[in-house]
C-alpha cells in the first residue's frame, strides 16, 4: 500500500462517483454549472481531508461501539466550519450551493472513507486517500457540471462557447439532465474499463 | 462497567472539543459574515435607489412588519426602498426589493431570492423583466400580466413567476401607499 497508489485509486479505479456511485445527492443537485461543481467538490474534499486526519489520529482510542456517532460529530463539525467560513468569505458560492453544504454531513463518501479507510490506516495513507477521493469527486462534479452547463446554457465557467445561433437544451440544467449526463458518463467509464481488461 | 465509562468519556470528549472548535470558528467569522450581510443589503439597495448621501441600510422605518429603507440626499428624502415577499412563485418564495419615489413611482425592482425553474421562470431576474416596472405607479398601470389582461409581460413557458412578481410588487406598493404619510413624516410629497 503506497501513498501514491492510495491517491490515484480515488481518481480512476475507485472513483467515488463513477465507480463507487456514492454521494449522488450533491452530484445530481449542484452540477448545474462547472463552477458549482468545483465549489462543491472543494468543500467536500476539505471536509473529507479533515475528517480522515482526525479519525485516523484517534482511531486507537475510539471504542468500536461509539465509532459511528464519533465520526458523525467530527464530520458535522468540519461541515459547520466550511459553512461558516464560506458564508463569511465566499458569499455568492454559498448562495448557489445553498442547502447542499450542510448536507455534506450525510454524504456517504465522507463517512464511508472514515469507516472503511481512515479508521484502519495510518495518517499519511488516510491523507492521501482523502486527497485522491476528493480529487476524484471534484473532477467528476466539474465534468458533469461542464457538460450540463455547455449544453444547457451554452457556456463553460460562464464564458459563451457557441456562437449566437445556439439554442440551449434546457433539460440539461434541469434535474433530468443530471440523470442523463451521469448515466452516460458512468456507462462510458465502465465501457472504457472493460475494454482495458 | 469500565467499558461503558470509556464510551462515555470518549464520546463526551469528542463532543466537547468539537463544541469548542465550533464556538471559536463562529466567533472568528462573525464580523466577516456581518460584513457580507451588510454588503448584500447595500448592493440590493443600490440597485433600486438613486444617488444618496446617507446610509439607507441603517435609516430604517418599521411599520407593521415592513422595513422601509429611506434614502436621503442633503437631508431630504428622495426615495424609499422596501422588500416585498410572495410565496406564490413556482418554486416557492420570491423576495423582491422595490425602490420608489416618495409619491409612489417605481425607480426599479430587484429580485433578491427566487427558486424558479432555471431558464424559464428564473428570467424574472433578468434586467429586461425588471425594467418594465420602472416608472409604474399603482394608478398608471394595470397590475396583472398580459395574459390576465394587465400591462406586464409574462415569460413564454412560465406565467406563474411573473404573475407572482407582479402581485408582490403591487402588494408592496399598496402597503407603501397606506404608510406613506407616516414614513415621510410630513415631507412634501408633490412631484
Amino acid at each position: 500500500m503506497s501513498v501514491s497508489k492510495e491517491f490515484t485509486k480515488g481518481i480512476w479505479k475507485e472513483n467515488p462517483v463513477f465507480v463507487l456511485v456514492l454521494g449522488m445527492c450533491p452530484v445530481l443537485a449542484v452540477t448545474t454549472s462547472a463552477q458549482n461543481g468545483f465549489g462543491m467538490g472543494l468543500a467536500a474534499t476539505f471536509v473529507l481531508l479533515c475528517s480522515n486526519i482526525v479519525v485516523s489520529l484517534i482511531r486507537s482510542i475510539v471504542p468500536d461501539r461509539v465509532r459511528i456517532p464519533t465520526y458523525i460529530v467530527i464530520i458535522a463539525s468540519f461541515v459547520t466550519v466550511v459553512d461558516l467560513v464560506m458564508s463569511g468569505y465566499f458569499r455568492s458560492l454559498h448562495h448557489s450551493l445553498g442547502l447542499f453544504i450542510p448536507l455534506i454531513v450525510v454524504n456517504c463518501i465522507i463517512l464511508g472513507r472514515a469507516e472503511a479507510f481512515a479508521s484502519k490506516n495510518s495518517i499519511f495513507l488516510s491523507i492521501s486517500d482523502a486527497l485522491g477521493m476528493g480529487a476524484g469527486f471534484t473532477l467528476a462534479l466539474v465534468l458533469l457540471g461542464s457538460i450540463r452547463e455547455l449544453f444547457g446554457n451554452g457556456t463553460i465557467l460562464g464564458y459563451p462557447i457557441f456562437g449566437g445561433g445556439f439554442e440551449p437544451v434546457l433539460v440539461m440544467i434541469l434535474p433530468p439532465g443530471a440523470f442523463l449526463t451521469l448515466g452516460l458518463l458512468t456507462g462510458l467509464f465502465s465501457a472504457f474499463e472493460k475494454r482495458k481488461r | 462497567m469500565k467499558k461503558i465509562v470509556k464510551l462515555l468519556v470518549v464520546l463526551t470528549g469528542v463532543c466537547v472539543v468539537a463544541g469548542l472548535i465550533l464556538s471559536f470558528v463562529n466567533e472568528a467569522t462573525t464580523d466577516a459574515r456581518a460584513y457580507q450581510d451588510r454588503l448584500e443589503m447595500l448592493n440590493a439597495l443600490n440597485m433600486v435607489l438613486p444617488e444618496h448621501d446617507n446610509e439607507p441600510d441603517k435609516d430604517i422605518i418599521e411599520i407593521s412588519g415592513v422595513s422601509y429603507y429611506v434614502s436621503r440626499l442633503k437631508g431630504s428624502i428622495n426615495s424609499i426602498a422596501f422588500i416585498t415577499l410572495t410565496e406564490k412563485g413556482y418554486g416557492g418564495r420570491i423576495k423582491i426589493i422595490v425602490g420608489v419615489k416618495p409619491y409612489g413611482e417605481i425607480i426599479g425592482i430587484g429580485i433578491l431570492q427566487q427558486k424558479e425553474t432555471p431558464g424559464l421562470g428564473s428570467k424574472i431576474a433578468d434586467a429586461w423583466f425588471g425594467d418594465q416596472y420602472k416608472g409604474k405607479t399603482l394608478a398608471n398601470a394595470k397590475w396583472l400580466v398580459k395574459k390576465d389582461g394587465g400591462d406586464f409581460d409574462q415569460i413564454s413557458g412560465a406565467t406563474i413567476s411573473p404573475r407572482a412578481v407582479t402581485s408582490a410588487v403591487k402588494d408592496g406598493l399598496e402597503k407603501f401607499a397606506v404608510n406613506k404619510t407616516e414614513i415621510l413624516g410630513g415631507t412634501d410629497v408633490s412631484q
